[in-house]
């Protein structure tokens, strides 16, 4: 098949494009700067002419790019996630595309309450919070909605993807460690599901394979081995070599820090992120762990690399950097 | 209804409208309250079931008649109903309160086309004692009346607030719905002002007619589905109900009130009992078939019957200082004397008597003496604490009770029902004190014969022990099934002539008697078995000369802590001992080893079963100890006469009533016996369900059978976890956790959404901790790898909690409502 993955740069569409390849695909990657991948590259922005050519003569399309994290002001998300989605599917279909993956989160359903092997709920953007959120909740459902019998869309909710090499996670985790300051918001024993690299890119391959029959269906994605906030930056700190001794901060506290932090980066233009987000302090504070039996099926799918194995391999790249 | 009042009147009825129905439900409300109380079974009917649920005239959202309407017009507004709806064929009544007098009128005027009669909290008379008539004057008095029924919704309020668990604000809202006002109002006040308290109430010929006409109602099946904690309708209301109709069906739900349908599941248990009843093709045959009483029940039983055994033989010695014996000679005496004063005191064979006295020779005279005059013994076991003897004793209510004085000092302070009789001579400045009315010492003197020998089909026993969790319930045995007991323990441990017993544990203790061994109680507190010293068991084993010692785990424990205070001569009386048997909850084969290397010739054995049926299967230490590893605790073979099968569980925790013998299939442990309890005392859905198949008793626990015929426990069947690659069972991985040197006990709980469960182990950890927190990734990898399962989280705790009574039976349902909240998120509280 040929595919053409967008946002192939970040650590889960280096995966992606690798673990495509490997299944015998021919892939080009379409992303706004050259990404070094071992792939035919096309470089541009989404709604782009660029994106309408690079659509052209492909089977498939991978959608990863999205604009993430806290910062930004409301038009800059909708552009990118919203805007960039209505045009990439538009683009696809006159191509005459047929499947259509769109990389979702889990965050597009849920509000703020603890998540329990919950399922996956249509996308609500009138009741998710902050920008990000809310725009890939609208993006998934105008995904969703454009399924049709010539071109299938499914979307995958990935949750928490980490591997080595990782700077969004693992990489400020381990950050925040180096510097004394990693600290559990609540007891720390909320349960998490999180998702090994390898496994969401196979789950993302999967997702193109069963594409047809599944058009119009929203599924969560991870490892389905939920472990407690504080079990995870144990290993994590531990993979990385960094003596870490559990702390922990009120949730209530962590979640008004987040607020507080948030408005200033805000005010003053900032464009990292800050410290700690009102939504990070939630979802570290609450469990988030899925139903994974119906996406496994769906998918015909399994994770096949373990936690334990994942933080083995989180090891080894730690000892190689140094 | 073009024929009522003259004039026409507007029916509202909720009505499933099923077509060509088996069967249909007429429904009927009482005061204050609408056809909105039955939603629940409109909804639940199954197919070819009609549910017809009546707003009575004046009332809900019927038409407002203007006119006072009495019982008598009430009942002739629901058959005018019925008949010019057409309902034609069989119907079950339903009706709660106010409503079960009309029911009831409706039922005495289509006795042939009623097939079933279901009452819950209602009344067709007063009983003496109830506070309810002065209840009612206060409603009813003229300052009161109309403010609280008319004017304002009070009435309809305080009736809604007394419901347990309090009713959520969209169902008191669909209560009031159809009173917003006070002209639809009037029928409360009219209800109320309706209830005959003396004879010359324009209603109370009516309500005293459909009383009376109750005993036409012999043929027809009849459920009581009862909240006790109703302060109107009492227990004293369905005890007249059940006078009025022995043969009823009785729910009885301890902790719902007066809306008995909204707090409990009485929807279910209805539905339950209707498939019960005969379908419309096994009824229409003229000649309706009547039970026929087997020719074998009418055998007379022999389980008083100690007079066997050599007369000079001591039957009891009590080691309290100075100790006491009875003879067999003496104890047959007694027990006919006893029986005998009894029936003089007005004891009937079938009355139920509360026997709260110790271990000892008063007990057996008692509860033999009981047996003998064909009064049914309750037993309450004292572990349970005041306000579990309290809850057990109400649900039972005995006719009498006999007791030492403590226990009835507590029966008059708690307001226990029964006539008051001391177990031991009381002085008349102690009968008035207690309440009492006689005692057994005046009673035994009477010259009365001994009353007739009942039958093996004549109920013996309503026993009620101290369970892990929840109220205990009243488990039922007759005659035969005791007998059954009896001679399943003789032949299980070969007991003869040869034997002498030291029981530390009350049920067998019971048993010396009946098997016409010696019997020694050793000097305890019974209702805390964990008062047994070494020293006087140690006393009791050689006054005995003891061959067989029967004592409970949390005893034992306590012998083998205190065991350096044995004499050689405790140790020599020891050394004589065959059998140590420790029954009463699951026994740690740690402490068995303890226990029974003081007893160096004996056999170590612990019998496996629950109180409806014991015991099932028995297994040695030698057996426990060669049988490590497998899929939970092995409790040994089935016992002779014991079948022992399993209901599957499939991959969702569902089980589907198939029973299977195979081994190596893990699904609930369900068991039929001889000597299995009857049912449960006014618990006729609980008795029901737990009788599946018929003639059965599940058991509750989760577990299989081995290829060489052992039988395995995983578990209780409430504490398995259902994750998304099926079923697993809680006590092989506990006991691969117990396998961490690090680890004391463990729990093994699941959480979350039923079939995508992930396991949870909650251990207490050697050194100990403090407070609860999670377990540091060492120890959560060494838990993991010890049981083989990669548990979502690992927490250590300063304890689990145990069941106050045996101290062995982790409650899991515990455990795993904090784990749950504590992964969600929640703080780390106490556990």
């Amino acid at each position: 098949m040929k595919l053409l993955v967008t946002g192939a740069s970040s650590l889960i569409g280096r995966h992606t494009v690798a673990a495509l390849q490997g299944a015998g695909h021919q892939v080009t990657a379409f992303q706004r700067s050259p990404s070094g991948l071992v792939a035919t590259e096309l470089l541009g922005a989404l709604g782009s002419p660029e994106m309408a050519a690079a659509c052209r003569g492909q089977d498939a399309v991978v959608h990863l790019a999205a604009k993430v994290g806290v910062v930004g002001t409301w038009d800059e998300f909708y552009d990118t996630n919203v805007g960039g989605t209505e045009a990439l599917l538009a683009a696809a279909q006159d191509a005459g595309v047929q499947r259509f993956v769109h990389v979702s989160s889990p965050s597009v359903a849920h509000t703020g309450t603890a998540l329990v092997g919950a399922s996956a709920t249509p996308a609500a953007p009138e009741a998710v919070s902050g920008h990000y959120s809310r725009s890939k909740a609208i993006a998934e459902q105008i995904a969703l909605q454009s399924s049709a019998q010539d071109m299938a869309v499914v979307a995958i909710r990935p949750h928490l993807v980490w591997g080595p090499g990782d700077t969004q996670l693992i990489g400020r985790i381990v950050d925040r460690a180096r510097r004394g300051r990693l600290a559990l918001v609540g007891s720390g024993s909320a349960l998490m599901d999180t998702t090994y690299v390898t496994n969401a890119a196979d789950a993302l391959v999967a997702a193109v394979d069963h594409c047809p029959n599944l058009g119009g269906q929203a599924f969560v994605v991870s490892n389905g081995e939920p472990r407690t906030v504080q079990e995870l930056f144990q290993r994590i700190t531990d993979a990385a070599g960094i003596t870490w001794r559990p702390r922990r901060v009120p949730g209530t506290l962590a979640s008004a820090g987040g607020t507080a932090a948030e408005k200033v980066w805000a005010r003053t233009g900032r464009t990292d992120d800050p410290p700690i987000t009102s939504f990070l302090a939630e979802q570290l504070a609450t469990a988030h762990w899925f139903e994974q039996q119906s996406t496994q099926q769906a998918l015909r799918w399994k994770p096949l690399v373990s936690l334990a194995q994942g933080f083995q391999q989180l090891q080894l790249w730690f000892a190689n950097q140094r | 209804m073009p024929s009522i009042d003259g004039v026409g009147r507007s029916w509202h009825i909720l009505d499933n409208q099923e077509p060509d129905p088996d069967l249909t439900l007429l429904c009927v409300h009482g005061n204050p309250s609408w056809s909105y109380l039955f939603r629940q079974l409109l909804r639940d009917a199954p197919a070819k079931v009609r549910v017809v649920a009546v707003d009575q005239l004046d009332m809900g959202f019927s038409e407002r008649t203007g006119q006072v309407r009495r019982l008598a017009t009430r009942i002739e507004d629901l058959c005018a109903l019925t008949d010019h709806m057409g309902i034609a064929g069989p119907v079950v009544t339903v009706a709660h309160d106010w409503g079960g007098p009309v029911s009831l009128g409706w039922v005495l005027q289509h006795l042939e086309q009623c097939r079933g009669v279901v009452l819950m909290n209602t009344a067709v008379h007063q009983p003496a004692g109830s506070p309810a008539p002065s209840l009612i004057r206060l409603v009813r008095s003229r300052p009161m009346l109309q403010g609280v029924t008319v004017s304002t919704t009070t009435f309809i309020r305080g009736a809604l607030e007394m419901s347990r668990p309090r009713l959520g604000a969209d169902v008191k809202a669909g209560f009031l719905a159809p009173y917003n006002q006070a002209s639809r109002r009037h029928a409360i006040r009219e209800f109320v002002a309706d209830i005959p308290l003396s004879a010359e109430h324009p209603s109370a010929e009516t309500l005293d007619a459909v009383a009376a006409g109750l005993r036409l109602l012999s043929d027809h099946p009849v459920l009581l589905l009862w909240g006790s904690a109703d302060p109107i309708f009492s227990d004293l209301y369905l005890h007249d109900l059940e006078a009025r109709m022995p043969h009823a069906n009785v729910h009885r739900y301890a902790k719902a009130g007066h809306f008995v349908s909204e707090d409990a599941d009485t929807t279910a248990a209805t539905l339950a009992w209707v498939k019960t009843l005969p379908t419309r093709e096994q009824v229409e045959p003229t000649e309706r078939p009547r039970p026929v009483l087997t020719s074998s029940l009418e055998v007379p039983s022999t389980l008083a019957d100690i007079q066997q055994a050599p007369a000079d033989r001591i039957a009891i010695t009590e080691m309290e200082d100075p100790s006491l014996s009875a003879t067999f000679g003496e104890l047959t005496n007694l027990v006919e004397r006893t029986a005998a004063g009894l029936a003089s005191a007005g004891v009937q064979p079938g009355d139920r008597v509360a026997v709260l006295v110790p271990p000892g020779i008063d007990l057996a005279a008692t509860l033999y003496g009981c047996w003998r005059a064909g009064a049914v013994a309750v037993l309450v076991d004292a572990g349970l604490g005041p306000k579990g003897m309290s809850q057990a004793v109400k649900a039972a209510s005995p006719a009498y009770i006999v007791g030492i004085p403590k226990a009835l000092a507590a029966a008059k302070t708690l307001r226990w029902p029964g006539q008051r009789i001391g177990a031991t001579a009381l002085s008349s400045k102690q009968r008035s004190l207690l309440g009492a009315t006689t005692d057994l010492p005046t009673l035994q003197r009477t010259t009365d014969p001994a009353p007739p020998v009942p039958t093996i089909g004549d109920p013996a026993a309503v026993v009620f022990t101290s369970g892990a969790t929840g109220p205990s319930k009243g488990v039922c045995y007759s005659h035969g099934q005791l007998m059954a007991q009896r001679d399943a323990l003789r032949s299980l441990y070969n007991i003869g002539d040869h034997d002498r017993l030291v029981a530390a544990f009350a049920p067998f203790a019971l048993y010396g008697p009946a098997l016409g061994i010696t019997s020694v109680v050793p000097d305890m507190d019974v209702a805390a078995p964990a008062t047994l010293t070494a020293a006087a068991l140690g006393r009791a084993v050689q006054v005995a000369d003891a061959t067989l010692v029967f004592a409970s785990p949390a005893a034992l424990a306590n012998v083998v802590a205190t065991a350096d205070t044995l004499t050689d001569a405790n140790r020599a009386a020891f050394a004589k001992v065959r059998l140590l048997l420790s029954a009463g909850a699951p026994v740690r084969p740690a402490l068995l080893e303890s226990a029974a290397a003081l007893f160096p010739n004996a056999t170590a054995a612990t019998p496996y079963g629950m109180t409806e049926c014991l015991p099932v299967a028995s297994i040695t230490l030698d057996e426990i100890v060669s049988s490590a590893g497998g899929p939970g605790v092995c409790v040994g073979q089935p016992v002779e006469g014991v079948e022992v099968a399993i209901d599957p569980l499939d991959d969702t925790g569902a089980l589907h009533g198939q029973l299977v013998a195979q081994p190596h299939v893990a699904g609930e442990v369900v068991v039929r016996a001889a000597h299995a309890r009857t049912g449960y005392d006014r618990l006729w859905h609980t008795s029901h369900e737990a009788s599946q198949p018929t003639g059965w008793h599940r058991s509750g626990d989760v577990g299989q059978l081995d290829s060489a015929g052992n039988l395995w426990i995983e578990g209780r069947l409430r504490d398995i976890i259902v994750g998304a690659d099926g079923v697993v069972t809680p006590v092989r991985l506990e006991h691969g956790c117990e396998q961490c040197p690090e680890v004391g006990l463990a729990a093994v709980v699941g959480v979350g959404p039923v079939s995508n469960q992930v396991c949870v182990a909650v251990v207490e950890a050697k050194p100990g901790v403090s407070k609860p927190r999670l377990a540091p990734t060492e120890l959560a990898d060494s838990v993991r790898a010890a049981a083989g399962h990669e548990f979502a989280a690992v927490f250590v705790v300063p304890a689990l909690p145990v069941d106050r009574r045996h101290n062995s039976k982790i409650d899991r349902a515990r455990v795993q409502a904090w784990a749950e909240q504590a992964l969600a998120g929640g703080r780390l509280t106490k556990l």
